[in-house]
């Protein structure tokens, strides 16, 4: 039971066979039992048992949605009322948020149970789930190796069936590298699909909320439920949401696949370019058309993500400062030691460096150089998308340039960790919905992500092609052993 | 001795007429108990987002508009980063390259005549929250209801040349935003604040000296004070071979002096970028046309019509037009009142200003409203009252009301004729009454006819007030003084 999809359990709850309470006491209970994963930050048992008892109520008299009694878990990113939010980080550790994400009050609407908040980055920053003030959480598919971040609590905990989906952020590839790593189903909707509010912010114009799951088609699900224009959220894009489950059944035959040279390079390990390549041979046997697309700035996506989101980050987190909320020092004698105390124990190694670079590239004399440039270089790769969207629909790649690699291995070495994105971060900063989806093993087991990048507001269509390829493959279908 | 000549610009912050804050719908009420608008976006909880009100783009739009500036269709909120308590997002957000009003001028008249004042450009902000010190023995208190506060920040051209000047500019901006309904205007409650950036130059000099600005001056009074102060200073430091330090320095109107704050050395760089919870604002054309559409005729053209169509001397129609609700008042009394223009502005800019002075009443409040004013004038001017029965009149009219009662149901109730008829207020304008009156005083000032007649002409003022005392000062003045004068040839 534990390991079915959001589909399986709907059909199950709604036949029956089991409630959700009992689901949801299982899931629990298996989440208590993989307490060595470390994929929690916190369990939310009480709240999670009222909400599927309420949700049993609606099922029984048949007034439920496809996704009431569903449970998931969030990461411990998105604000939710009565229940600590902590985003991975010491400054936190005591905040109890008031109010509830939009993202979370829509998924509770559509009658979903919240498991838990899961580990992460802290403040979303990093690639591995190694920057937690909870430490690292663990892979299941191999409990050496990171579940790649910064939404690892999420991706281990949907990888070892301890929740059908969880909810994650997508700043730089926070959604689709751990999804990749874990061999699951990620999408980050295109930027201002799901609303912001209550997530707490990283990069602004950067960060989406998103979905985990085993499958494209609980993606479509899931997302269907968070996604439209919230009046709360400035950036959020006023326009009607498609019908994403609908539109999973439209045929792929014709549908045209770019493949950017920039993302078949020596850099990606062989054993995963080789399991991409044969993905998209199967596309190309289910009717799609592949061309050669060009990407020519794209090497400039890491440099520039790497100017911006420390910029923005460094604005967004100084709300962190020991006044209002959260951790304070015990020992200042004024205001700025109290400034300085606090956030040098609040804040990890990986912060610091980021808020350093972002102060950094924002002060007089460095601005034009580096934010500045920075925000040119955006434009071109967004136009660089912009003309191979004019002769495709879909562009496929690899996810990340190598599997889950082992803990303590990059964690001394940014630059390395910082290239995890370099497939990625360029979605974000061009706002568009992008996913990945398992598309293979390597010769130690460890799962291998295909990346399905799409038109600006075009989730279906990857969402299809995702779909149709999953039809016909079982990649997503195997379990981590010890989790079944 | 070496000529100087003073040079200073003003930056002004007007808190914007909105009901709830720049960017969240929490209240702006003055003096609610401490933190209870602090909303989730005031305390800057995370993940909280700011919401931009259209309002205050509306009331920035107005302002533009009314100085004749260019309103930009496309501005851009930024954020400004630093580390304070009552600053919760550890950033404010304000336009910072791209203002929403750019490039307009104000006009003041000075003892020089009339000039022209820049103003540079004028931008949104929002406020900060308050650190609030006493009550908390060793600690910092903080309220942030203030915090998010909708602000204009009006920066005008460096083109004032006296204190004098930085005053006419500052009344001439206050009595603006208040005549087109921006701002309240209220410097008691902090919704009109003034910086001072000055300094001095040989005269003759076209480049300008060392600024400093001033902070904490606001009320008329202490801006003409301080930057009178800070000139003096100014100069003593020249001329003792000193060098001006640009810096930011306090007024303290107790010792009425500046005092260094901090200096540019410690300027903090504020690392201004986009806020990217923020799209740039646009304006499309219909807005602002609709904002266009809806202003009141400026205190400028309505000064010069009231000189045109009533005749009114230019000191009368600016005192007139000082608020608009004054200003409506006037022409309201003028359209129902036969009575000469120029004697209602008077009435209005003296007896009646000074009647709600004493009493702290805004002139909306009035108890005489204006219909019944335009009685009272009628009544003077077809002779029924004199100058001085008038004024009681209006006296009567806005008695307090008696315990229990509003002054709706007592004075709006009591018209102009009734209160002259229950008071016996009408001038004796029957000449045969007055000449019964002149002969009456005659017959008993034997004495002072006689001197009169002698040629002491000082007299006749004497027996004019006997007559007037005579007659219980309700005889026509002008009729006593013809009779009287004509009696005594």
């Amino acid at each position: 039971m534990e390991c079915r999809t959001v589909l399986e359990h709907s059909q199950a709850l709604k036949e029956r066979e089991y409630s959700s309470v009992e689901l949801t006491q299982a899931l629990l209970e298996k989440s208590r039992s993989c307490a060595g994963l470390n994929a929690f930050i916190t369990l939310t048992e009480e709240q999670a048992l009222e909400q599927a008892s309420h949700a049993d109520k609606l099922i029984a008299k048949g007034e439920g949605g496809p996704l009431t009694g569903i449970p998931l878990v969030h990461k411990d990113l998105f604000c939710t009322k009565g229940v600590r939010t902590t985003c991975g980080s010491r400054i936190l550790d005591n905040f109890i948020s008031p109010y509830d994400a939009t993202l979370v009050e829509r998924l509770e609407q559509a009658g979903m149970v919240m498991l838990g908040k899961t580990n992460m980055d802290e403040f979303a920053m990093g690639s591995s789930t190694e920057n937690s003030y909870y430490g690292p959480t663990r892979n299941p598919w191999g409990h050496e190796r990171v579940p790649g971040g910064s939404s690892g609590g999420s991706a281990a905990a949907v990888a070892a069936r301890l929740a059908p989906a969880a909810t994650g952020t997508d700043t730089g590839g926070s959604i689709r590298q751990p999804a990749a790593l874990c061999g699951l189903s990620g999408i980050k909707p295109s930027y201002g699909r799901v609303s912001r509010y209550g997530m707490v912010a990283f990069a602004s114009s950067l960060d989406q909320g998103g979905v985990m799951a085993l499958t494209s088609e609980d993606c479509a699900y899931v997302l269907q439920a968070m996604s439209g224009f919230d009046k709360k959220d400035s950036t959020s894009i006023d326009q009607p949401v498609p019908d994403y489950v609908n539109a999973l059944s439209d045929s792929i035959s014709g549908k045209v696949i770019g493949l950017p040279k920039e993302f078949f390079t020596d850099g990606v390990d062989e054993e995963v370019a080789q399991a991409i390549r044969e993905s998209i041979s199967m596309l190309e046997g289910l009717g799609a058309r592949t061309i050669d697309i060009d990407l020519p700035n794209s090497a400039a996506g890491i440099p520039c993500y790497y100017v911006l989101a420390p910029a923005e980050a460094s604005s967004n987190l100084a709300r962190f400062d020991g006044v209002r909320y959260g951790h304070r020092a015990s020992e200042y004698t004024d205001i700025t030691e109290m400034y300085e105390a606090t956030r040098s124990e609040g804040f990890g190694p990986e912060v610091k460096r980021r808020l350093l670079i972002g102060a950094y590239v924002l002060s007089i004399g460095y601005f034009e150089a580096y934010y500045v440039k920075a925000q040119k270089l955006r434009r071109l790769i967004a136009d660089d998308f912009s003309k191979a969207f004019e002769k495709c629909d879909v562009i496929v790649g690899p996810t990340a340039p190598t599997t889950a690699f082992p803990i303590g291995l990059k964690t001394d070495d940014p630059v390395q960790m910082y290239l995890n994105d370099v497939f990625t971060n360029s979605a974000n900063l061009a706002g568009l919905p992008a996913m990945s989806i398992p598309a293979g093993f390597d010769g130690q087991g460890l799962p291998i992500g295909m990346h399905l990048i799409g038109k600006y507001l075009d989730e279906a269509t990857i969402l299809n092609v995702a779909h149709h390829y999953q039809l016909n493959t079982d990649w997503h279908r195997r379990i981590p052993e010890g989790y079944a | 001795m070496m000529q100087w000549e003073p040079v200073i610009g003003l930056e002004v912050h007007v808190q914007l007429m909105t009901n709830s804050k720049l960017f969240s719908g929490a209240s702006i009420t003055y003096g609610a108990q401490a933190n209870r608008q602090a909303c989730p976006i005031s305390i800057a909880l995370p993940g909280v987002l700011p919401v931009m009100n259209i309002e205050a783009a509306r009331l920035a739009v107005r302002f533009g508009l009314a100085i004749g500036a260019k309103v930009e269709k496309r501005s851009v909120f930024e954020r400004k980063n630093y580390f304070y308590p009552d600053l919760p997002k550890g950033y404010q957000i304000s336009q910072y390259k791209h203002p929403i009003v750019s490039g307009g001028r104000l006009t003041i008249a000075t003892g020089s005549g009339e000039k022209a004042v820049g103003i540079t450009r004028a931008h949104l902000e929002e406020d900060a929250g308050k650190s609030v010190h006493e009550n908390f023995h060793g600690m910092t208190g903080i309220d942030l209801n203030r915090a998010g506060t909708p602000l204009l920040e009006i920066v005008s051209n460096p083109d004032m040349r006296s204190a004098e000047e930085a005053v006419a500019y500052l009344k001439k901006l206050h009595a603006l935003v208040r005549y087109f309904e921006v701002s309240d205007g209220n410097m008691q409650e902090g919704s009109f604040r003034c910086d001072a950036n000055v300094s001095i130059r040989p005269k003759g000099n076209e480049d300008f000296g060392t600024r400093t600005e001033l902070k904490n001056i606001n009320s008329f009074r202490f801006v003409e004070k301080a930057i009178n102060f800070e000139i003096e200073r100014q100069i003593d430091v020249l001329e003792d071979g000193g060098a001006i330090i640009q810096e930011t320095r306090l007024y303290d109107s107790e010792r009425n002096e500046t005092r260094s704050m901090r200096s540019k050395e410690d300027a903090q760089d504020y690392r201004y970028f986009p806020d990217p919870d923020l799209p740039e604002m646009i304006l499309d054309d219909e807005f602002i046309e609709r904002v266009r559409d809806s202003l009141p005729e400026s205190p400028d053209q309505r000064k010069s019509r009231y000189e045109r169509e009533f005749s009114l001397p230019s000191p009368d129609a600016e005192k007139l037009l000082r608020d608009r609700d004054t200003a409506d008042f006037f022409e309201r009394v003028c359209k129902r009142s036969k009575s000469d223009p120029k004697t209602v502005a008077n009435w209005i800019n003296g007896e009646l200003a000074a009647l709600l002075n004493e009493r702290h009443i805004e002139i909306a409040d009035s108890p005489v409203d204006s219909d019944r004013f335009a009685a009272l004038m009628d009544r003077m001017a077809d002779n029924t009252l004199s100058r001085k029965m008038a004024k009681d009149v209006l006296a009567h009219l806005a008695t307090s009301p008696k315990t229990g009662q509003s002054s709706a149901e007592v004075n709006l109730k009591t018209s102009v004729d009734d209160i002259i008829e229950s008071r016996g207020f009408k001038q004796i304008t029957d000449s045969s009454e007055i000449e019964r009156l002149v002969e009456e005083v005659l017959d008993a000032s034997a004495p002072q006819v006689q001197q009169y007649r002698e040629g002491n002409q000082k007299v006749f003022g004497y027996l004019m007030g006997q007559v007037m005392k005579t007659a219980d000062g309700k005889a026509d003045p002008g009729q006593v003084n013809r009779i009287l004068r004509n009696r005594l040839e």
